[in-house]
Protein backbone atom coordinates (compact mmCIF):
# COMPACT_ATOMS: atom_id res chain seq x y z
CA UNK A 1 0.00 0.00 0.00
CA UNK A 2 1.45 3.37 -1.01
CA UNK A 3 1.99 5.66 1.95
CA UNK A 4 -0.07 8.79 1.46
CA UNK A 5 -2.08 11.37 3.36
CA UNK A 6 -5.46 9.68 3.24
CA UNK A 7 -8.55 11.72 2.37
CA UNK A 8 -10.93 12.57 5.18
CA UNK A 9 -14.55 12.46 3.97
CA UNK A 10 -16.76 15.50 4.39
CA UNK A 11 -20.51 15.33 5.01
CA UNK A 12 -21.01 15.83 1.28
CA UNK A 13 -18.54 13.24 0.04
CA UNK A 14 -19.31 10.38 2.45
CA UNK A 15 -21.44 8.47 -0.13
CA UNK A 16 -18.55 8.61 -2.61
CA UNK A 17 -16.09 7.12 -0.15
CA UNK A 18 -18.56 4.52 1.12
CA UNK A 19 -18.99 3.19 -2.45
CA UNK A 20 -15.23 2.86 -2.90
CA UNK A 21 -15.23 0.10 -0.29
CA UNK A 22 -16.70 -2.12 -3.01
CA UNK A 23 -14.72 -0.32 -5.73
CA UNK A 24 -17.76 1.45 -7.11
CA UNK A 25 -17.01 4.82 -8.71
CA UNK A 26 -19.94 7.17 -8.26
CA UNK A 27 -20.32 10.81 -9.25
CA UNK A 28 -22.84 13.34 -7.99
CA UNK A 29 -25.17 14.57 -10.72
CA UNK A 30 -27.57 17.51 -10.69
CA UNK A 31 -30.79 16.06 -12.10
CA UNK A 32 -32.06 19.54 -13.03
CA UNK A 33 -28.95 20.39 -15.07
CA UNK A 34 -28.32 16.74 -16.06
CA UNK A 35 -24.64 17.37 -15.41
CA UNK A 36 -22.00 15.77 -13.20
CA UNK A 37 -20.50 17.76 -10.30
CA UNK A 38 -16.93 17.50 -9.06
CA UNK A 39 -15.78 17.76 -6.25
CA UNK A 40 -18.84 16.31 -4.46
CA UNK A 41 -21.31 18.95 -3.39
CA UNK A 42 -24.93 18.71 -2.35
CA UNK A 43 -25.55 22.10 -3.93
CA UNK A 44 -25.24 22.24 -7.72
CA UNK A 45 -22.68 24.92 -8.62
CA UNK A 46 -24.56 25.67 -11.86
CA UNK A 47 -28.09 26.22 -10.61
CA UNK A 48 -27.63 26.22 -6.80
CA UNK A 49 -30.32 23.55 -6.68
CA UNK A 50 -30.14 20.58 -4.35
CA UNK A 51 -31.51 17.93 -6.74
CA UNK A 52 -28.25 15.99 -6.58
CA UNK A 53 -28.09 12.20 -6.90
CA UNK A 54 -25.25 9.67 -7.06
CA UNK A 55 -24.74 7.79 -10.34
CA UNK A 56 -22.31 4.98 -11.13
CA UNK A 57 -19.65 6.01 -13.62
CA UNK A 58 -17.33 3.89 -15.80
CA UNK A 59 -14.40 6.16 -14.95
CA UNK A 60 -13.07 6.64 -18.49
CA UNK A 61 -11.19 9.82 -19.21
CA UNK A 62 -8.39 11.72 -20.93
CA UNK A 63 -5.26 13.19 -19.37
CA UNK A 64 -5.55 17.00 -19.42
CA UNK A 65 -2.16 17.81 -17.86
CA UNK A 66 0.61 15.81 -16.18
CA UNK A 67 3.48 16.57 -13.80
CA UNK A 68 6.08 13.99 -12.74
CA UNK A 69 7.02 14.33 -9.08
CA UNK A 70 10.71 13.53 -8.83
CA UNK A 71 10.74 13.84 -5.07
CA UNK A 72 8.03 12.39 -2.84
CA UNK A 73 5.34 14.87 -1.82
CA UNK A 74 3.88 15.29 1.68
CA UNK A 75 2.82 12.00 3.20
CA UNK A 76 4.73 9.82 0.73
CA UNK A 77 7.61 7.53 1.71
CA UNK A 78 11.07 9.01 1.28
CA UNK A 79 11.94 6.45 -1.41
CA UNK A 80 8.61 6.83 -3.23
CA UNK A 81 8.80 8.15 -6.74
CA UNK A 82 9.04 9.35 -9.28
CA UNK A 83 5.28 9.23 -9.84
CA UNK A 84 2.96 11.31 -11.98
CA UNK A 85 0.20 13.66 -10.80
CA UNK A 86 -2.44 14.30 -13.47
CA UNK A 87 -5.62 16.19 -14.07
CA UNK A 88 -8.06 13.83 -15.80
CA UNK A 89 -11.01 15.01 -17.85
CA UNK A 90 -13.61 12.33 -17.14
CA UNK A 91 -15.96 11.40 -19.96
CA UNK A 92 -18.74 12.45 -17.56
CA UNK A 93 -17.62 16.06 -18.10
CA UNK A 94 -15.72 16.87 -14.91
CA UNK A 95 -12.00 17.21 -14.12
CA UNK A 96 -10.25 15.60 -11.15
CA UNK A 97 -6.71 15.23 -9.85
CA UNK A 98 -5.27 11.73 -9.74
CA UNK A 99 -2.25 9.53 -10.47
CA UNK A 100 -1.64 7.35 -13.51
CA UNK A 101 -0.06 4.11 -12.29
CA UNK A 102 1.35 0.96 -13.91
CA UNK A 103 3.58 2.69 -16.46
CA UNK A 104 6.73 4.83 -16.45
CA UNK A 105 5.55 8.21 -15.10
CA UNK A 106 7.29 10.18 -17.85
CA UNK A 107 5.29 8.24 -20.46
CA UNK A 108 2.06 9.92 -19.34
CA UNK A 109 1.15 12.84 -21.62
CA UNK A 110 -1.80 15.16 -22.04
CA UNK A 111 -4.32 13.72 -24.48
CA UNK A 112 -3.82 10.06 -23.49
CA UNK A 113 -6.85 7.94 -22.70
CA UNK A 114 -7.01 6.47 -19.21
CA UNK A 115 -9.19 3.98 -17.36
CA UNK A 116 -10.14 3.85 -13.70
CA UNK A 117 -8.14 1.74 -11.26
CA UNK A 118 -8.15 1.52 -7.48
CA UNK A 119 -5.54 1.76 -4.76
CA UNK A 120 -6.41 0.52 -1.27
CA UNK A 121 -6.57 2.89 1.68
CA UNK A 122 -5.86 1.80 5.25
CA UNK A 123 -9.51 1.75 6.37
CA UNK A 124 -11.03 -0.39 3.60
CA UNK A 125 -11.84 2.51 1.30
CA UNK A 126 -10.14 2.82 -2.07
CA UNK A 127 -8.60 5.81 -3.82
CA UNK A 128 -9.49 6.25 -7.50
CA UNK A 129 -6.40 6.30 -9.72
CA UNK A 130 -5.97 5.58 -13.44
CA UNK A 131 -4.05 3.37 -15.87
CA UNK A 132 -3.31 4.07 -19.51
CA UNK A 133 -6.22 2.66 -21.53
CA UNK B 1 -13.54 64.48 4.84
CA UNK B 2 -14.42 63.09 1.42
CA UNK B 3 -17.77 62.18 0.11
CA UNK B 4 -20.50 60.56 2.13
CA UNK B 5 -21.81 57.07 1.43
CA UNK B 6 -25.22 58.27 2.56
CA UNK B 7 -27.96 56.49 0.60
CA UNK B 8 -25.52 55.17 -2.00
CA UNK B 9 -26.20 51.46 -1.40
CA UNK B 10 -28.95 49.37 0.17
CA UNK B 11 -29.44 45.92 1.69
CA UNK B 12 -32.14 44.26 -0.42
CA UNK B 13 -32.21 40.67 0.79
CA UNK B 14 -31.57 38.88 4.06
CA UNK B 15 -31.71 35.38 5.52
CA UNK B 16 -30.72 33.72 8.74
CA UNK B 17 -30.97 30.31 10.31
CA UNK B 18 -31.33 29.34 13.95
CA UNK B 19 -33.25 26.72 15.92
CA UNK B 20 -34.72 26.50 19.43
CA UNK B 21 -32.72 23.28 19.85
CA UNK B 22 -29.60 25.30 19.35
CA UNK B 23 -28.62 23.01 16.49
CA UNK B 24 -29.15 23.27 12.73
CA UNK B 25 -29.43 20.33 10.35
CA UNK B 26 -26.72 21.45 7.97
CA UNK B 27 -23.38 23.14 8.25
CA UNK B 28 -20.29 24.31 6.39
CA UNK B 29 -20.61 25.25 2.77
CA UNK B 30 -24.07 23.66 2.51
CA UNK B 31 -25.36 26.04 5.11
CA UNK B 32 -23.58 29.04 3.60
CA UNK B 33 -24.99 28.20 0.17
CA UNK B 34 -28.50 27.87 1.60
CA UNK B 35 -28.23 31.27 3.27
CA UNK B 36 -26.97 32.90 0.09
CA UNK B 37 -29.76 31.30 -1.94
CA UNK B 38 -32.43 32.42 0.54
CA UNK B 39 -31.13 35.97 0.72
CA UNK B 40 -31.00 36.20 -3.07
CA UNK B 41 -34.53 34.79 -3.29
CA UNK B 42 -35.62 37.37 -0.77
CA UNK B 43 -34.17 40.06 -3.04
CA UNK B 44 -35.54 38.56 -6.24
CA UNK B 45 -32.00 38.05 -7.54
CA UNK B 46 -29.96 34.98 -8.50
CA UNK B 47 -26.33 33.94 -8.25
CA UNK B 48 -25.87 35.13 -11.82
CA UNK B 49 -26.35 38.69 -10.53
CA UNK B 50 -23.62 38.38 -7.89
CA UNK B 51 -20.25 40.01 -8.57
CA UNK B 52 -19.06 40.47 -5.00
CA UNK B 53 -18.61 38.17 -2.00
CA UNK B 54 -17.80 39.02 1.61
CA UNK B 55 -17.01 36.62 4.41
CA UNK B 56 -14.75 36.71 7.44
CA UNK B 57 -12.02 34.65 5.81
CA UNK B 58 -10.99 33.35 2.39
CA UNK B 59 -13.83 34.41 0.10
CA UNK B 60 -12.43 32.39 -2.79
CA UNK B 61 -13.49 29.12 -1.18
CA UNK B 62 -17.21 29.87 -1.08
CA UNK B 63 -16.99 31.46 -4.52
CA UNK B 64 -15.48 28.26 -5.95
CA UNK B 65 -18.12 26.14 -4.23
CA UNK B 66 -20.90 28.15 -5.89
CA UNK B 67 -18.95 28.59 -9.16
CA UNK B 68 -19.28 32.35 -9.05
CA UNK B 69 -16.38 34.54 -10.17
CA UNK B 70 -16.62 37.76 -8.18
CA UNK B 71 -14.71 40.91 -9.11
CA UNK B 72 -15.08 42.22 -5.55
CA UNK B 73 -14.10 40.21 -2.48
CA UNK B 74 -13.62 41.19 1.12
CA UNK B 75 -12.33 38.66 3.61
CA UNK B 76 -11.67 41.15 6.38
CA UNK B 77 -11.65 39.32 9.72
CA UNK B 78 -12.01 41.45 12.82
CA UNK B 79 -14.16 39.11 14.88
CA UNK B 80 -17.89 39.64 15.38
CA UNK B 81 -17.93 43.07 13.76
CA UNK B 82 -16.53 41.74 10.49
CA UNK B 83 -19.91 41.84 8.77
CA UNK B 84 -20.61 45.48 9.52
CA UNK B 85 -17.12 46.30 8.26
CA UNK B 86 -17.90 44.31 5.09
CA UNK B 87 -21.06 46.36 4.52
CA UNK B 88 -19.07 49.59 4.78
CA UNK B 89 -16.47 48.32 2.30
CA UNK B 90 -19.08 46.88 -0.06
CA UNK B 91 -21.16 50.07 0.02
CA UNK B 92 -18.06 52.08 -0.90
CA UNK B 93 -17.27 49.61 -3.68
CA UNK B 94 -20.81 49.78 -5.08
CA UNK B 95 -20.91 53.58 -4.79
CA UNK B 96 -17.74 53.86 -6.83
CA UNK B 97 -18.87 51.39 -9.46
CA UNK B 98 -16.50 48.55 -8.62
CA UNK B 99 -19.33 46.05 -8.36
CA UNK B 100 -23.09 45.83 -8.38
CA UNK B 101 -24.43 43.00 -6.21
CA UNK B 102 -22.54 41.81 -3.13
CA UNK B 103 -23.49 38.91 -0.88
CA UNK B 104 -22.09 38.59 2.62
CA UNK B 105 -22.36 35.25 4.42
CA UNK B 106 -21.60 33.56 7.69
CA UNK B 107 -22.21 30.06 9.05
CA UNK B 108 -20.92 28.45 12.22
CA UNK B 109 -22.16 25.29 13.90
CA UNK B 110 -20.20 24.68 17.09
CA UNK B 111 -22.88 22.41 18.63
CA UNK B 112 -23.07 20.10 15.62
CA UNK B 113 -19.33 20.10 15.27
CA UNK B 114 -18.89 19.06 18.89
CA UNK B 115 -21.61 16.39 18.68
CA UNK B 116 -20.23 14.96 15.45
CA UNK B 117 -16.70 15.07 16.77
CA UNK B 118 -15.45 16.91 13.74
CA UNK B 119 -12.29 18.81 14.33
CA UNK B 120 -12.45 22.42 13.24
CA UNK B 121 -9.41 21.76 11.05
CA UNK B 122 -11.41 19.40 8.82
CA UNK B 123 -14.94 20.69 8.95
CA UNK B 124 -15.15 24.06 10.57
CA UNK B 125 -16.95 27.05 9.18
CA UNK B 126 -14.60 26.85 6.19
CA UNK B 127 -16.39 23.74 4.93
CA UNK B 128 -14.78 20.72 3.29
CA UNK B 129 -11.04 20.96 2.82
CA UNK B 130 -11.08 20.39 -0.93
CA UNK B 131 -7.31 20.30 -1.37
CA UNK B 132 -6.71 17.87 1.50
CA UNK B 133 -9.49 15.53 0.35
CA UNK B 134 -9.16 15.56 -3.45
CA UNK B 135 -5.56 16.56 -4.21
CA UNK B 136 -3.13 15.82 -1.35
CA UNK B 137 -3.72 12.01 -1.46
CA UNK B 138 -2.14 11.99 -4.93
CA UNK B 139 1.14 13.36 -3.58
CA UNK B 140 1.50 16.75 -5.28
CA UNK B 141 4.05 19.30 -4.07
CA UNK B 142 1.78 22.24 -3.38
CA UNK B 143 1.73 24.87 -4.64
CA UNK B 144 4.48 23.90 -7.12
CA UNK B 145 2.61 21.02 -8.77
CA UNK B 146 -0.38 23.25 -9.50
CA UNK B 147 1.83 25.59 -11.50
CA UNK B 148 3.62 22.61 -13.08
CA UNK B 149 0.28 21.31 -14.37
CA UNK B 150 -0.54 24.74 -15.80
CA UNK B 151 2.90 24.84 -17.46
CA UNK B 152 2.44 21.34 -18.89
CA UNK B 153 -0.93 22.34 -20.32
CA UNK B 154 0.48 25.56 -21.82
CA UNK B 155 3.28 23.56 -23.45
CA UNK B 156 0.85 20.96 -24.78
CA UNK B 157 -1.62 23.49 -26.11
CA UNK B 158 0.73 26.17 -27.46
CA UNK B 159 4.16 24.56 -27.86
CA UNK B 160 5.76 26.71 -25.16
CA UNK B 161 9.26 25.45 -24.31
CA UNK B 162 11.33 25.11 -21.14
CA UNK B 163 13.90 27.43 -22.74
CA UNK B 164 11.27 30.17 -23.13
CA UNK B 165 10.20 29.82 -19.49
CA UNK B 166 13.85 29.87 -18.42
CA UNK B 167 14.33 33.22 -20.20
CA UNK B 168 11.94 34.76 -17.64
CA UNK B 169 14.17 33.57 -14.78
CA UNK B 170 17.27 34.81 -16.63
CA UNK B 171 15.80 38.30 -17.10
CA UNK B 172 14.70 38.49 -13.45
CA UNK B 173 18.28 37.66 -12.47
CA UNK B 174 19.63 40.41 -14.75
CA UNK B 175 17.51 42.90 -12.79
CA UNK B 176 18.51 41.35 -9.45
CA UNK B 177 22.17 41.90 -10.35
CA UNK B 178 21.42 45.62 -9.97
CA UNK B 179 19.58 45.24 -6.65
CA UNK B 180 22.00 45.12 -3.71
CA UNK B 181 19.37 43.48 -1.48
CA UNK B 182 18.48 40.67 -3.89
CA UNK B 183 18.94 37.11 -2.62
CA UNK B 184 20.63 35.99 -5.85
CA UNK B 185 22.67 38.35 -8.04
CA UNK B 186 25.18 36.10 -9.82
CA UNK B 187 24.62 35.74 -13.58
CA UNK B 188 22.20 33.04 -14.73
CA UNK B 189 21.85 31.35 -18.12
CA UNK B 190 19.08 29.35 -19.75
CA UNK B 191 21.33 26.29 -19.48
CA UNK B 192 21.69 26.88 -15.72
CA UNK B 193 17.91 26.85 -15.36
CA UNK B 194 17.50 23.71 -17.46
CA UNK B 195 20.31 21.97 -15.52
CA UNK B 196 18.70 22.67 -12.13
CA UNK B 197 16.80 19.75 -10.56
CA UNK B 198 13.23 19.00 -11.57
CA UNK B 199 10.93 18.45 -8.60
CA UNK B 200 7.58 18.65 -10.40
CA UNK B 201 7.97 18.49 -14.18
CA UNK B 202 8.12 20.49 -16.34
CA UNK B 203 9.33 23.09 -13.81
CA UNK B 204 12.97 23.20 -12.76
CA UNK B 205 14.13 24.46 -9.39
CA UNK B 206 15.17 27.74 -10.99
CA UNK B 207 11.69 28.15 -12.50
CA UNK B 208 10.48 28.49 -8.90
CA UNK B 209 10.47 31.50 -6.62
CA UNK B 210 12.71 31.81 -3.59
CA UNK B 211 11.81 31.12 -0.01
CA UNK B 212 13.15 34.04 2.04
CA UNK B 213 12.22 36.28 4.91
CA UNK B 214 10.73 39.56 3.79
CA UNK B 215 8.38 42.34 4.82
CA UNK B 216 6.80 45.48 3.40
CA UNK B 217 4.17 48.14 3.99
CA UNK B 218 2.44 50.95 2.15
CA UNK B 219 0.51 54.08 3.06
CA UNK B 220 -2.46 55.28 1.00
CA UNK B 221 -4.14 58.66 1.38
CA UNK B 222 -6.24 61.10 -0.60
CA UNK B 223 -4.77 62.83 -3.66
CA UNK B 224 -5.25 66.19 -1.94
CA UNK B 225 -3.23 65.18 1.07
CA UNK B 226 -0.68 63.25 -1.00
CA UNK B 227 0.54 66.42 -2.70
CA UNK B 228 1.62 67.97 0.61
CA UNK B 229 3.67 65.01 1.76
CA UNK B 230 7.36 64.29 1.52
CA UNK B 231 7.61 62.01 -1.51
CA UNK B 232 6.15 62.33 -5.02
CA UNK B 233 2.74 60.59 -5.04
CA UNK B 234 2.14 57.38 -6.99
CA UNK B 235 -1.52 57.86 -7.87
CA UNK B 236 -3.86 54.88 -8.12
CA UNK B 237 -5.17 55.33 -11.65
CA UNK B 238 -7.18 52.13 -11.73
CA UNK B 239 -7.51 48.82 -9.94
CA UNK B 240 -9.50 45.64 -10.34
CA UNK B 241 -9.94 42.25 -8.71
CA UNK B 242 -10.88 38.87 -10.14
CA UNK B 243 -11.23 35.42 -8.61
CA UNK B 244 -11.65 32.09 -10.24
CA UNK B 245 -11.13 28.93 -8.15
CA UNK B 246 -9.29 27.81 -5.03
CA UNK B 247 -7.66 24.48 -5.95
CA UNK B 248 -6.00 23.76 -9.30
CA UNK B 249 -8.33 20.88 -10.24
CA UNK B 250 -11.22 23.39 -10.21
CA UNK B 251 -9.49 25.96 -12.49
CA UNK B 252 -11.77 26.35 -15.51
CA UNK B 253 -8.89 26.76 -18.02
CA UNK B 254 -5.32 26.03 -16.88
CA UNK B 255 -3.96 28.52 -19.42
CA UNK B 256 -6.15 31.51 -18.46
CA UNK B 257 -5.82 33.21 -15.07
CA UNK B 258 -8.38 35.61 -13.58
CA UNK B 259 -5.91 38.32 -14.65
CA UNK B 260 -7.67 38.11 -18.02
CA UNK B 261 -10.55 39.84 -16.19
CA UNK B 262 -8.82 42.09 -13.65
CA UNK B 263 -6.07 43.25 -16.04
CA UNK B 264 -8.22 44.70 -18.84
CA UNK B 265 -10.70 46.03 -16.25
CA UNK B 266 -7.97 47.89 -14.32
CA UNK B 267 -6.54 49.28 -17.57
CA UNK B 268 -10.00 50.43 -18.67
CA UNK B 269 -10.62 52.11 -15.31
CA UNK B 270 -7.22 53.80 -15.57
CA UNK B 271 -7.89 54.84 -19.15
CA UNK B 272 -4.70 53.23 -20.42
CA UNK B 273 -3.66 50.47 -22.82
CA UNK B 274 -0.74 48.07 -22.58
CA UNK B 275 1.27 50.49 -24.77
CA UNK B 276 1.15 53.05 -21.96
CA UNK B 277 2.82 50.76 -19.39
CA UNK B 278 6.42 51.84 -18.76
CA UNK B 279 7.24 49.24 -16.12
CA UNK B 280 5.49 46.05 -15.07
CA UNK B 281 5.63 44.24 -11.74
CA UNK B 282 3.86 40.92 -12.37
CA UNK B 283 3.88 38.23 -9.69
CA UNK B 284 6.49 35.62 -10.65
CA UNK B 285 5.92 32.82 -8.18
CA UNK B 286 7.06 30.59 -11.02
CA UNK B 287 8.22 31.40 -14.54
CA UNK B 288 4.91 30.12 -15.93
CA UNK B 289 3.05 32.53 -13.64
CA UNK B 290 4.76 35.56 -15.18
CA UNK B 291 4.22 34.21 -18.70
CA UNK B 292 0.49 33.77 -18.10
CA UNK B 293 0.28 37.33 -16.74
CA UNK B 294 1.83 38.76 -19.91
CA UNK B 295 -0.86 37.05 -21.99
CA UNK B 296 -3.78 37.76 -19.69
CA UNK B 297 -2.86 41.43 -19.23
CA UNK B 298 -2.85 41.73 -23.03
CA UNK B 299 0.85 42.36 -23.72
CA UNK B 300 0.66 39.47 -26.22
CA UNK B 301 -2.00 37.07 -27.45
CA UNK B 302 -2.98 33.94 -25.54
CA UNK B 303 -0.47 31.21 -26.30
CA UNK B 304 2.20 33.59 -27.60
CA UNK B 305 3.88 34.32 -24.27
CA UNK B 306 6.79 31.98 -24.99
CA UNK B 307 7.74 33.70 -28.24
CA UNK B 308 7.10 37.10 -26.65
CA UNK B 309 9.70 36.71 -23.88
CA UNK B 310 12.33 34.95 -26.03
CA UNK B 311 14.23 38.12 -26.99
CA UNK B 312 14.81 39.16 -23.37
CA UNK B 313 12.43 42.11 -23.58
CA UNK B 314 11.50 41.72 -19.89
CA UNK B 315 15.08 42.43 -18.79
CA UNK B 316 17.20 45.59 -18.47
CA UNK B 317 17.10 47.58 -21.69
CA UNK B 318 14.15 45.56 -22.99
CA UNK B 319 10.91 46.98 -24.33
CA UNK B 320 8.84 45.79 -21.35
CA UNK B 321 10.90 46.16 -18.14
CA UNK B 322 9.36 43.59 -15.80
CA UNK B 323 10.00 42.70 -12.15
CA UNK B 324 12.75 45.25 -11.94
CA UNK B 325 13.70 44.39 -8.34
CA UNK B 326 14.56 40.83 -9.43
CA UNK B 327 11.11 39.51 -8.62
CA UNK B 328 10.08 36.53 -6.55
CA UNK B 329 12.53 34.51 -8.64
CA UNK B 330 15.70 36.37 -7.57
CA UNK B 331 14.91 39.24 -5.16
CA UNK B 332 12.78 37.85 -2.33
CA UNK B 333 9.70 35.68 -1.77
CA UNK B 334 8.42 35.19 1.77
CA UNK B 335 5.06 33.67 0.75
CA UNK B 336 2.67 36.48 -0.18
CA UNK B 337 4.87 38.54 -2.46
CA UNK B 338 2.24 41.06 -3.63
CA UNK B 339 3.37 43.94 -1.42
CA UNK B 340 6.81 43.95 -3.05
CA UNK B 341 5.14 44.52 -6.45
CA UNK B 342 3.59 47.73 -5.11
CA UNK B 343 6.78 48.93 -3.41
CA UNK B 344 8.91 48.48 -6.54
CA UNK B 345 6.27 50.09 -8.77
CA UNK B 346 6.25 53.16 -6.51
CA UNK B 347 10.06 53.37 -6.40
CA UNK B 348 10.20 53.23 -10.21
CA UNK B 349 7.61 56.02 -10.53
CA UNK B 350 9.54 58.16 -8.03
CA UNK B 351 12.78 57.59 -9.92
CA UNK B 352 14.34 56.01 -6.82
CA UNK B 353 15.36 52.66 -8.26
CA UNK B 354 19.05 53.51 -8.69
CA UNK B 355 20.97 51.41 -11.16
CA UNK B 356 17.82 49.56 -12.19
CA UNK B 357 15.75 52.72 -12.76
CA UNK B 358 13.63 52.61 -15.92
CA UNK B 359 14.10 56.01 -17.53
CA UNK B 360 10.95 58.11 -17.72
CA UNK B 361 8.68 55.65 -15.90
CA UNK B 362 5.32 57.44 -15.64
CA UNK B 363 2.93 54.46 -15.53
CA UNK B 364 3.60 51.28 -13.56
CA UNK B 365 1.45 48.20 -13.12
CA UNK B 366 1.52 45.96 -10.05
CA UNK B 367 -0.23 42.69 -10.84
CA UNK B 368 -0.65 40.30 -7.93
CA UNK B 369 -1.73 36.68 -8.12
CA UNK B 370 -2.73 34.51 -5.19
CA UNK B 371 -3.49 30.91 -4.35
CA UNK B 372 -2.72 28.67 -7.32
CA UNK B 373 -3.50 31.12 -10.14
CA UNK B 374 -6.72 31.55 -8.14
CA UNK B 375 -7.18 35.29 -7.75
CA UNK B 376 -5.62 38.43 -9.15
CA UNK B 377 -5.46 42.08 -8.24
CA UNK B 378 -4.23 44.60 -10.80
CA UNK B 379 -3.21 48.11 -9.77
CA UNK B 380 -2.25 50.84 -12.27
CA UNK B 381 -0.12 53.57 -10.71
CA UNK B 382 0.88 56.89 -12.25
CA UNK B 383 2.85 60.04 -11.53
CA UNK B 384 1.69 63.66 -11.35
CA UNK B 385 2.25 63.78 -15.13
CA UNK B 386 -0.05 60.87 -15.90
CA UNK B 387 -2.67 61.40 -13.22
Amino acid sequence: MTARREPRPSDESQPFWDATREQRFRLPWCTDCDAAIWYPRTTCPRCTGSAVEWRDDAGGGTVHAASVQHRPGPGRDADDGPYVVVLVDLDAGVRMMSNVVGCPPAAVKAGMRVALAWEPLSDGRHLPVFRLA
Amino acid sequence: MGRSLRGEAAIVGVADAASPTGELDSRGRVLEAAMIREALDDAGLTLADVDGICCSGIATGIAEYLDVHPTFVDGTFVGGSSFEVHVEHAAAAIASGLCDVVVGVYASTPRQDRRLGASPASLGPMGPDVGAEWETPYGPHMPMTSYALAADRHMTQFGTTSEQLAQIAVDARRWAAMNPRARHREPLTIDDVLASPVIASPLHQLDCCLRTDGAGAYVLTSADRARDLRRPPAYVLGAATATDHWVISQMPDLTVTPGAVSGPLAFERAGITTDDVDVLQAYDSFTITALLHLEDLGFCAKGEGGAFVEDGRLGPGGSLPTNTNGGGLSYTHPGQYGIFLLVEAVRQLRGEAGERQVAGAEIAVAHGCGGVLSSTGTVVLGTEATR
